[in-house]
């Protein structure tokens, strides 16, 4: 699995990267965890509110910081 | 609603419980301190709360889709209405500027969003609003909607697509998500938390702002600001604007400021185009900005913005 945090280092980014290594350790579950601060890349994603969680190539969340228990759901639904 | 409740409850608190005398320097500093604290923080709240939720059924996706490509004034009067209620943070500038050019819609029109959208914004509306009063805010929202439309449809006739940097044009822009699944709970919870974000980030300077305020309040000479900065003095109006520029984050806690300047005699206007050269011309936001746009086009954006404030400025010393 390839989870991509999305966002230009605001202190939003940071705290949804830090969630999603913790669900993602608490799953237990193989996925490399990518952060993309690019804005040309962001913007291949359609995304225009950061920061923004894409897993497999999917946009899941856009300008949000989930809990870890929102971010277990997205992973395992 | 009724604010005397509040002020029946700061003087009872400044002379009842911390028994300070009417009228002296201490007694005036710390009830205005204890009655904007507790107004400002209910507005804030009840303010982005009810924002929020509205936001959650327009997203810059689709106004994105509801701008096209089209041109012509009435299309930057729309991109600058979308601005008020789209969310915005001076993170989010370059990607939504990216997504909307890399999308097609013209260089103009994403201009009067972007000057319009950070310029009015619930959050400075609900605080202005309570602290200034609502005709000075209203005039506040209307000028900042009218900065977008004309700075946006200028800088479009002025067919400077060349200063925007290339990869802006070949980006291609994917589809995004479409949030419209929403249920009501859950633009609810959505709105819940952005009041809570905001009101987390923003507090501090508000006490801060409503402290500095307080002791301009109770110690600072009856009219000294009318007398250095009063409506005569014709550099207060552009000189209020070049000090709004590398203050940013502290709006919130500016406005406080503003109102005890006020109190102390300084213009209206004056006071307005400052707290709009705070929040449309942010240093930390121009610095993003140079990431798509070259040089020359920041600095005609911000001379078009700055010219349009001290317009207002000068236009509200002179009605008000």
């Amino acid at each position: 699995m390839k989870i991509e945090v999305l966002g230009s280092g605001c202190a939003k980014c940071k705290t949804l990267e830090a969630n999603v290594r913790e669900a993602v350790s608490e799953l237990a579950i193989d996925a490399e965890i990518v952060k993309v601060d690019d804005f040309a890349e962001i913007a291949k994603f359609g995304v225009m509110m950061t920061p923004a969680l894409v897993v497999d190539g999917e946009v899941k969340l856009v300008g949000k910081v989930p809990g870890k228990d929102e971010i277990k759901n997205i992973l395992t639904s | 609603m009724n604010w005397d409740l509040i002020k029946v409850f700061a003087d009872w608190l400044t002379y009842g419980v911390f028994g300070l005398e009417e009228g002296t320097h201490a007694g005036d500093a710390l009830d205005f301190f204890i009655y904007d604290v507790i107004k400002i923080f209910l507005l804030l709240a009840v303010m982005i709360f009810l924002v929020s939720y509205i936001r959650t059924y327009i997203t810059p996706e689709k106004a994105r889709k509801f701008l096209g490509d089209k041109t012509g004034i009435q299309y930057n009067f729309l991109a600058a209405l979308v601005g008020v209620v789209t969310p915005f943070c001076s993170c989010s500038s370059v990607p939504i500027f990216i997504g909307f050019v890399g999308a097609g819609v013209p260089l103009g029109v994403t201009f009067s969003f972007l000057i319009t959208s950070p310029m009015v914004n619930e959050a400075a509306v609900a605080v202005l609003g309570g602290v200034i009063g609502w005709t000075a805010t209203l005039v506040y929202v209307i000028s900042g909607v009218l900065i977008g439309t004309f700075g946006g449809y200028f800088i479009g006739k002025m067919n400077l697509e060349h200063l925007v940097e290339e990869f802006v044009f070949k980006t291609f822009v994917g589809e995004g998500m479409d949030p419209e699944t929403m249920a009501w709970q859950e633009r609810r919870d959505w709105a819940w938390g952005e009041t809570m974000d905001i009101v987390k980030r923003v507090w501090p300077y508000i006490i801060i702002g409503v402290g500095v305020g307080a002791l301009f309040h109770g110690y600072a000479p009856e009219g000294i600001m009318a007398e250095y900065a009063g409506k005569e003095n014709l550099f207060a109006v552009p000189v209020a604007v070049g000090l709004g520029v590398p203050l940013y984050s502290n709006v919130m806690g500016l406005i406080p400021i503003a109102e005890s300047l006020i109190g102390k005699g300084l213009p209206v206007g004056t006071a307005l185009a400052f707290l709009m050269s705070v929040t449309a011309l942010s240093l930390p936001e121009l610095i993003i900005l140079k990431k798509v746009l070259k040089t020359k086009l920041i600095m005609i954006f911000v001379a078009i913005v700055a010219t349009g404030i001290v317009i207002t400025g000068y236009m509200f010393n002179w009605i008000l």
